[in-house]
């Protein structure tokens, strides 16, 4: 399976004094239908190293390859670009805009990358009827139950087939019935080729998926899949 | 994905991303859509501007439908023109001669001529029993029937002067002798004590504009003042209307025309061109409200500046998420600097729709003509607009600036 994203002797620190190492030397080939656990106590740096694989952060050293591509070099424009079209985002608040319903929802993730609104509204509710939301097209987050709220967020994440959907402890605000609905739909994911990965401190979760990575002090210290990361 | 690639870009290379897009109408709808979800702050937030712009729409509409009234008044051509009897060179009253009136008919753009007489030392009273020194300021003038016609004005109550009664002791009252004399209605009965003798109140004038005098005056015949009053037949002062393209000519000829022998001694006014002249020092207040609506606007831009700054402190969540959804920072950047001005811009129309309705309340309730100049609703929200798209542009400097990363840790 081709790569999707390789992170490769990646770090990050802070500024401070001392500074803070969010991220040290962390390698990480995710590949087409990954289905990725990254597990850890907090302040490991598991969503430092979500920000950095998705671009919302930039390393402060180390390579970051998105489709092949490496990111480093990229203007702030270009990561946008690289977001919209190659990444969705997965986070534990949902971030639904409340005054939308949930096709405008959805269709907030495709709307950075132009096209006709119609198309936008299509394929958004096309998203929300895979996630099995295509009784509630017309609802506002507020009507909304929680686990309904994130299969929304899910949609907009997968809305423009992504290659790598991230996600950042998205069962972290749900009970466990909601919370069983979302791993079955993110595990679902990787049978169209969209690769996973998953912050969680959830075992339900962890066990979900096909490969579990563990941090601890900004390290990878485990990673039970990746043939390149055996140290 | 490569679909996407542009001819400029892939010199870079193939890998080389599209560029985010972002529809300008993807954009306004956006922010509209923000703005209902926050009705009230909306509101709020747009009502300095929205009472600036009013206030500076309502005084322009004023100051205009009261110039409208006030040429209707003129008529369009300002084509009146008074002759007075002035002084000669060495200072003696120089009266004008009897035939002024008739010599001026004669000049050929004149359309219309009329003489009033002022009958000096004559008083008028309610009755013989108001002492003498009470004139109330009101002045006597002989009058002839072509007055009204050639000053634009009109009764208010009773009759004006004919060739009938300009011979009896018959009197006609100015809008303002009328109200001193506490007289608003004539009756076969109403009389005043007019030097030494009752006259009656046959007619009450509305207000001439064109010559204030008149208000003040009270206005009999030309036979009567010369039997009764002693005016000899002398005019005072003719007031005459020309052809309208005609005004400068005439008034050049005028002086050698009412009185050849001392022309010097005639002066020639046009109290049309005074009393636009009037006008336009009215308008001068029309400074201070609009100094006023200017700082309304100002203080309703601070606040717009301020809204949309706490705006971006309270929705940082979402620009993290529009950025991890792809926008660039520009791109959200923007979309608060529409916000603000969309914001902005509602509260121009608003004010603009205020401002002519209260242009509309004035001149209706004070009988002129609504005249809502469409140049002001123009800046008015153009002013709007521009005002808007100050005042967002440091929140949505610091919307761009915020790291996508930070503004998601923020909740």
């Amino acid at each position: 399976m081709r790569p999707v994203l390789e992170i490769t002797d990646v770090s990050k620190s802070y500024p401070g004094s001392p500074p803070v190492t969010a991220l040290a030397a962390a390698d990480l080939v995710i590949r087409a239908n990954d289905r990725v656990a990254v597990l850890g106590p907090s302040g490991s740096g598991k969503t430092t190293l979500l920000h950095v694989a998705g671009t919302l952060e930039r390393p402060s050293g180390g390579s970051v390859r998105i489709g092949g591509q490496e990111v480093s070099a990229l203007s702030d424009a270009e990561l946008s670009a690289v977001r919209g079209r190659r990444l969705g985002f997965v986070f534990q608040q949902f971030y639904l805009l409340d005054h939308l319903d949930a096709v405008q929802n959805v269709a907030l993730g495709l709307l950075y990358r132009g096209g006709q609104a119609r198309a936008r509204r299509a394929a958004a509710a096309d998203a929300l009827h895979r996630v099995g939301l295509g009784h509630r097209l017309g609802h506002k987050p507020a009507q909304l139950s929680g686990g309904e709220r994130q299969r929304v967020a899910i949609a907009r994440a997968v809305a423009g087939h992504p290659d790598v959907v991230l996600a950042d402890e998205p069962t972290g605000n749900l009970d466990s019935a909601a919370g069983g609905q979302i791993i079955d739909l993110l595990a679902g994911l990787a049978a169209d080729g969209t690769a996973v990965v998953v912050i969680t401190h959830d075992p339900a979760v962890a066990a979900a998926m096909d490969r579990r990575v563990v941090m601890r002090d900004g390290r990878i210290i485990a990673d039970d899949g990746n043939e390149g990361t055996g140290r | 994905m490569s679909a996407g690639l542009r001819a400029d870009q892939t010199q870079k290379g193939p890998i080389s991303p599209a560029r985010s897009q972002l529809r300008a109408a993807d954009l306004v709808l956006g922010a509209l859509l923000g703005l209902r979800a926050r009705k009230l702050r909306t509101a709020l937030s747009c009502l300095g501007i929205a009472i600036g712009i009013a206030a500076a729409v309502a005084v322009l509409g004023i100051s205009a439908s009261s110039k409208a009234n006030l040429l209707a008044q003129l008529g369009a051509e300002a084509n009146l023109v008074t002759v007075t009897a002035g002084q000669g060179f060495d200072g003696s009253p120089a009266p004008l001669p009897l035939t002024a009136e008739a010599m001026i008919a004669r000049i050929p753009p004149v359309e219309s001529v009329t003489a009033i007489g002022y009958v000096p030392g004559a008083t008028v009273r309610r009755t013989a029993a108001v002492p003498a020194i009470d004139t109330g300021g009101i002045s006597v003038y002989a009058a002839q029937p072509g007055l009204l016609g050639t000053l634009s004005g009109s009764v208010a109550e009773g009759t004006f002067l004919n060739a009938a009664t300009a011979r009896y002791p018959a009197v006609v009252l100015g809008a303002v002798a009328a109200q001193t004399l506490g007289i608003d209605r004539v009756r076969p009965d109403t009389q005043v004590y007019l030097s030494g003798q009752y006259f009656t109140v046959i007619g009450i004038l509305r207000p001439v504009p064109l010559a204030p005098a008149i208000d003040e005056a009270a206005l009999v015949g030309f036979p009567v003042a010369d039997s009764l009053l002693g005016l000899g037949g002398h005019a005072t002062q003719i007031y005459l209307r020309t052809a309208p393209d005609q005004v400068q000519p005439v008034v050049s000829v005028l002086p050698f025309t009412a009185n050849p022998a001392q022309p010097e001694a005639v002066q020639v006014s046009l109290p049309s061109s005074i009393l636009a002249a009037r006008a336009a020092a009215r308008t001068a207040y029309a400074g201070l409200f609009l100094g006023l609506g200017a700082v309304a606007v100002l203080v309703g831009a601070v606040g717009i500046a301020n809204i949309m700054v706490i705006s971006v402190l309270e929705r940082r969540a979402e620009i993290g998420l529009r950025r991890a959804l792809g926008a660039t920072r520009w791109q959200v950047g923007l979309q608060f600097l529409t916000e603000s001005v969309l914001l902005s811009a509602l509260g121009g129309v608003a004010g603009v729709l205020g401002g002519a309705a209260a242009t509309a309340g004035y001149a209706i309730t004070s009988g002129q003509p609504t005249v809502v100049p469409l140049v002001s609703l123009a800046i008015g929200i153009a002013v709007a607009i521009g005002v808007g798209a100050l005042a967002g542009v440091y929140p949505a400097v610091r919307a761009a600036r915020l790291a996508p990363a930070e503004a998601l840790r923020s909740q």
